[in-house]
């Protein structure tokens, strides 16, 4: 049996990290924020309280899940139509924890699983794993500890005073999330021309999905699923990523 | 019937909770398969590059505004800029762009 991965906090190299976390959130939280507003204002005319909407935000963290879920109760819907909905438009989240999950240390305990289930956003998810190596735990909570009350305070505010931030701000902050996700993707594309045609490939199907006929009217939720399970297939199949000492590559499998 | 609505949000938080948590929990070793290896390599890549892409240039209130960010984050982040300056530098971009084109 090989050893537990300490992530105690007593740890200097574990606080390290989740400070970085801590940084890393504050743009992920302000993106939130200004989200979160608009999403905000939706909770309201679905009939919920300020203080419920705040419940809902820190315990679900998806925008596309949450609206979807509050369409449903403005239109009262059945309790099982409120799991089917939540999980169409969450499922994407499932793809991230099977990554995920090949970037943990296999031996970690199954408390950090548990916690770091919890933090799976679509803007968590992509700085944990811009990371390299191993996930630290600790990086992922330091991200969440603050998104994720900005997210739901956001939403809390956003449904008791209305889009109280004037349009041109929302505007701008609304594209810090997709920033972050170039940060994440085009330093790759620099060192692999793979990757570089992938991403490019991925925007035009993108593009493609979002204007055709048919394909558009499904919800976005569910197009990112199908967009990620054909392309990354695709890639997959013509370009097997076979996790070798390849340089300058993360080590993935210890 | 009447629905009661920390039922709903019970439910919310139940599924989008064991979405997250069941790979996580479940997949407990790392995966032989070089097939299914390389799918989940590549999932980042393409599930960011999708969701970023048009919707970065619709999330704004002028579309040239959008392009504008997209075009310059790309840069920014090849010359290596952090998570933090390349998010900050395209909402600079929109804020300044928007008062010209809005």
């Amino acid at each position: 049996m090989s050893d537990k991965p300490h992530y105690t906090l007593k740890n200097k190299e574990n606080r390290r990290a989740f400070i970085d976390g801590m940084r890393d959130g504050i743009p992920i939280g302000l993106g939130y924020l200004a989200v979160g507003f608009s999403l905000g204002i939706a909770a309201k005319s679905a009939g919920l309280t300020p203080g419920q909407n705040f419940l809902v935000s820190i315990l679900c963290n998806a925008s596309a899940g949450q609206f979807a879920g509050l369409t449903l109760i403005a239109a009262a819907g059945t309790y099982f139509g409120m799991a089917l909905i939540t999980f169409i438009a969450n499922a994407r989240y499932m793809l991230m924890s099977c990554a995920l999950s090949q970037r943990l240390d296999p031996n970690i305990s199954w408390w950090h699983r548990l916690m770091i289930a919890m933090g799976i956003t679509d803007e968590i998810f992509a700085v944990t794993v811009s990371r390299p190596g191993y996930i630290n735990p600790n990086y992922t909570y330091g991200a969440f500890v603050i998104a994720s009350p900005m997210w739901a305070s956001g939403n809390a505010i956003g449904c008791f005073a209305g889009n109280i931030m004037p349009d041109r701000l929302v505007s701008a902050l609304s594209v810090a999330l997709f920033g972050m996700f170039l940060a994440v993707i085009i330093p790759k594309a620099r060192e692999s021309k793979i990757i570089a045609g992938l991403i490019a490939v991925c925007f035009a199907a993108s593009y493609a999905a979002a204007h055709l006929p048919v394909i558009s009217e499904i919800s976005s939720g569910t197009r990112v699923i199908m967009l990620t399970v054909a392309l990354a297939t695709g890639a997959a199949v013509l370009f097997p990523h076979v996790e070798q000492d390849e340089e300058g590559d993360d080590v993935n499998v210890a | 019937m009447s629905h009661n609505v920390y039922i709903y949000i019970l439910i919310m938080f139940g599924v989008s909770y064991a979405i997250r948590v069941l790979p996580l929990t479940l997949i407990r070793n790392q995966i032989e398969s070089p097939f299914l290896q390389s799918f989940l390599y590549y999932v980042p890549f393409v599930t960011l590059a999708v969701m970023t892409f048009p919707a970065i240039i619709e999330a704004t209130q002028s579309t040239l505004a959008g392009v504008l960010a997209l075009v310059v984050g790309i840069v920014a982040a090849w010359f290596g800029g952090s998570l933090f300056s390349v998010a900050a530098i395209c909402c600079v971009v929109v804020l300044v762009s928007e008062f010209f084109l809005v």
